[in-house]
C-alpha cells in the first residue's frame, strides 16, 4: 500500500466522521432540501469529468467526456437550484410572498403576517 | 510539488471547508439559505480550480475543449430547466434523477481511466484498480437504481412492487457477476471484463428497486443518495483528488444518516426493505370496516368543531400531497388562526415520498416554519388538543402500533387517540400501505368525514367563513 493511498483513506474516514456529525444535526424539517444539497455537492464529480477531457484523444475518450460533462454539470446546477428554490419557501411567519411559479391558491392567507 | 500544484490543492480544500459549512448551515431553517449560498461558493471555486488546471496541463485538444463545454452546456441547461420547473409534489423523482446522473458520471469518470490505463503497457497498480472497480459498480447500480426510482415515484414503472419468476435469481447472478469480474479484474486487467461487470452492475440496479414498493421510497432514495455519494468518493481515489473524496464521504454520511432515520421510522429493516414485502401502493380497495362503529360526519359538523376549538394539530399524510390539497390546508389553518386558535402540524418523518417532503409541500403553501413540528415534539401536546385534523394519513396514526402483533407493531406513531376529539378526512376506509385496520377510525372520539381531501378542506373552509360571518 502507498502513502497516497493511505493518505486517502485516512481523508475519507475523517469526512464520513464529520459529515455524521454535521448531518446529524439537521432538523427533519429541513431534510428535503438537505437531501437536494447533499446531491448538488456530489457533483463535484464534474471535476473528474473535466479531467477526462484532459486525456482525451480517441472517439470513445470523446465520448465518455461528453457524457460524463453533462452528466455532472446537469447533477451539479440543478441540484444547487433547485435547493435554493426550495429553502426560499420556508419562512418564520406567514409572510406575503406569493412565489411566481404558484397559482393564487392562498389567496386566504390573511392580510397580516401574523406569525 | 510545483507552487501551481500547491495553490490548485489548497483551493480544493477550500472547497470542501465550504461544502462542511453550508451543510453545517443547514441546522435551522433561519440559517439554510445562506448554507446553500457558501455551498455553492465551494462548487465554484472547485471547477474554476479544475479549469486552470485543465489549462496548465495543456495537453487537452480541441475537440476535447468543445466536448467538454458542449457537455457541460447541455447538462446544465437541462438542469437548470428542471429545477426551475419542477412542482414541488415532484421533488423525490427529481432528486432521483440529479442522484442517477451523478452516480453515472462517477462510473464514467472510473471507465474512462481503467480503458486508458488498460492499453498501458504498464499494467495497473492495484489499489488503483479496486478503488475504480468499486466507482464502476455502485456508481452504475446508483445509475440504473436511480432511474427506476425516478420512473416509480413518476409513475412511468408501475409503482407497487414488481417481481417476476426468477427476478431474485437474476438479481442474486448479477451481483455474483458484478463482484467476481471485479475481483478478476484486480489481477487481470481486460476491457471485455469490464464491459460485463458494467452490465451486471446495471441489471442489479434494476433488479434491487423493481421490487420495492410505494412506501418505501423514502428508504430507496435515501439509500441511492449514499451509494452516489460512496461512488464519487470512489471516483476521487481514482483520480487523486481530495475535494471529490470529501464531497463523497458527506454525501455517503448524509445518505446513511436518512437511510436510517426512515427505516426506524417505518421500524423496517434495511435487509426487510430491500427483500420487499408490504409496500403496495395506497390505492387499496374499501374492505370492510374494522369492528366497532364508524361515526361519519358531514363537512358542517365538522367545522363547528373546528371553529370553536382553542388547539388544533393537523396530521397531513401522503393523501394530501397527493391531492394537492396543500395550499388549502394552509388555508383553512389560516381561517382558524384568524379566530384565535393554536394551530400547528404533525409531521411523521415519513409524511410524504422522500424524507422532510411534508414540510417542503407546506412550506410551498406558505406555513410558517415553526408551525411544522417533528414527531417528538408535537407528541406530548396531543393531550391539550381540542381537535386534531389527520388529512390523509394513515397507518402513522394507528394506535395498533402500540401492541405487540401487529403488521406495525413498534412503529413510531403520532399520538392522535390522545386529543380530545379527531377529526379523519379520507376517501373510504381504505387500509394503509400495512394493510390493517385503524384502529383510531373506531374511537368513540373520531369523527370520520368521508370525501377527496382537497373537496373536503374547500367545504370546510366554507363552512368556517359562513361561522365567522
Amino acid at each position: 500500500m502507498s502513502t497516497a493511498l493511505l493518505t486517502d483513506i485516512a481523508i475519507f474516514v475523517l469526512a464520513l466522521l464529520v459529515g455524521f456529525e454535521v448531518i446529524s444535526k439537521v432538523p427533519a424539517t429541513l431534510h428535503t432540501p438537505l437531501m437536494s444539497a447533499a446531491n448538488s455537492i456530489h457533483g463535484i464529480v464534474l471535476a473528474g469529468a473535466m479531467l477526462i477531457a484532459v486525456t482525451a484523444n480517441n472517439a470513445l475518450g470523446y465520448i465518455l467526456a461528453f457524457v460524463a460533462a453533462a452528466f455532472a454539470a446537469m447533477n451539479v446546477v440543478g441540484g444547487y437550484v433547485v435547493t435554493g428554490r426550495m429553502l426560499k419557501m420556508f419562512h418564520r411567519s406567514r409572510a406575503p410572498v406569493p412565489a411566481a411559479d404558484r397559482p393564487a391558491a392562498v389567496d386566504g392567507r390573511g392580510d397580516g403576517g401574523r406569525a | 510539488m510545483s507552487s501551481f500544484d500547491w495553490i490548485t490543492q489548497l483551493l480544493y480544500i477550500a472547497a470542501a471547508v465550504c461544502f462542511v459549512l453550508g451543510l453545517h448551515l443547514m441546522n435551522s431553517p433561519a440559517s439554510a439559505r445562506r448554507g446553500n449560498q457558501v455551498s455553492t461558493v465551494g462548487m465554484t471555486l472547485a471547477i474554476a480550480t479544475t479549469f486552470a488546471l485543465v489549462v496548465h496541463a495543456g495537453t487537452i485538444t480541441v475537440t476535447g475543449w468543445i466536448v467538454m463545454i458542449a457537455g457541460a452546456g447541455v447538462g446544465a441547461g437541462a438542469g437548470l430547466y428542471s429545477a426551475r420547473t419542477v412542482q414541488m409534489t415532484a421533488m423525490p423523482q427529481l432528486v432521483s434523477l440529479f442522484n442517477a446522473v451523478g452516480g453515472g458520471a462517477a462510473a464514467l469518470v472510473a471507465i474512462d481511466d481503467y480503458v486508458r490505463l488498460a492499453g498501458a503497457t504498464t499494467g495497473l497498480p492495484e489499489a488503483t484498480t479496486v478503488t475504480t472497480i468499486l466507482d464502476v459498480l455502485i456508481g452504475a447500480v446508483t445509475f440504473s437504481g436511480s432511474i427506476i426510482a425516478a420512473g416509480k415515484l413518476q409513475g412511468v414503472i408501475n409503482g407497487a412492487p414488481v417481481t417476476f419468476p426468477g427476478s431474485r435469481a437474476v438479481n442474486i447472478a448479477a451481483a455474483v457477476v458484478g463482484v467476481g469480474g471485479g475481483i478478476y479484474m484486480i489481477t487481470t486487467p481486460s476491457v471485455p471484463v469490464l464491459i460485463i461487470i458494467i452490465l451486471a452492475a446495471l441489471t442489479f440496479g434494476v433488479t434491487m428497486v423493481m421490487p420495492i414498493g410505494g412506501a418505501d421510497m423514502p428508504v430507496v432514495i435515501s439509500l441511492l443518495n449514499a451509494f452516489t455519494g460512496t461512488a464519487v468518493a470512489m471516483a476521487g481515489f481514482v483520480i487523486g483528488n481530495w475535494a471529490l473524496i470529501i464531497a463523497g464521504a458527506l454525501v455517503g454520511a448524509s445518505g446513511s444518516i436518512l437511510t436510517k432515520l426512515m427505516a426506524v421510522a417505518m421500524n423496517r429493516s434495511l435487509r426487510n426493505i430491500m427483500i420487499g414485502g408490504f409496500g403496495t401502493g395506497d390505492t387499496a380497495p374499501a374492505v370492510a370496516g374494522p369492528g366497532g362503529d364508524v361515526r361519519s360526519v358531514t363537512a358542517d359538523d365538522a367545522a363547528i368543531q373546528l371553529a370553536y376549538a382553542q388547539k388544533v394539530i393537523i396530521v397531513p399524510g401522503y393523501g394530501l400531497a397527493a391531492a394537492q390539497a396543500q395550499h388549502q390546508a394552509a388555508e383553512l389553518a389560516a381561517l382558524l388562526e384568524e379566530r384565535g386558535a393554536d394551530v400547528s402540524y404533525a409531521i411523521h418523518p415519513v409524511a410524504g415520498r422522500m424524507p422532510g417532503h411534508m414540510n417542503v409541500l407546506l412550506a410551498e403553501a406558505n406555513v410558517p416554519y415553526p408551525q411544522l413540528k417533528e414527531m417528538e415534539e408535537i407528541n406530548p401536546e396531543f393531550p391539550r388538543t381540542d381537535v386534531a385534523l389527520v388529512i390523509g394519513a394513515n397507518d402513522v396514526t394507528n394506535p395498533a402500533a402500540r401492541r405487540p402483533g401487529t403488521a406495525i407493531s413498534g412503529m413510531p406513531i403520532l399520538d392522535v387517540d390522545q386529543a380530545k376529539s379527531i377529526i379523519v378526512i379520507k376517501r373510504s376506509m381504505g387500509h394503509g400501505y400495512a394493510g390493517i385496520d385503524n384502529e383510531l377510525y373506531v374511537n368513540p372520539k373520531t369523527s370520520m368525514l368521508f370525501a377527496d381531501a382537497k373537496s373536503a378542506l374547500t367545504q370546510l373552509i366554507a363552512s368556517v367563513k359562513t361561522l365567522v360571518g
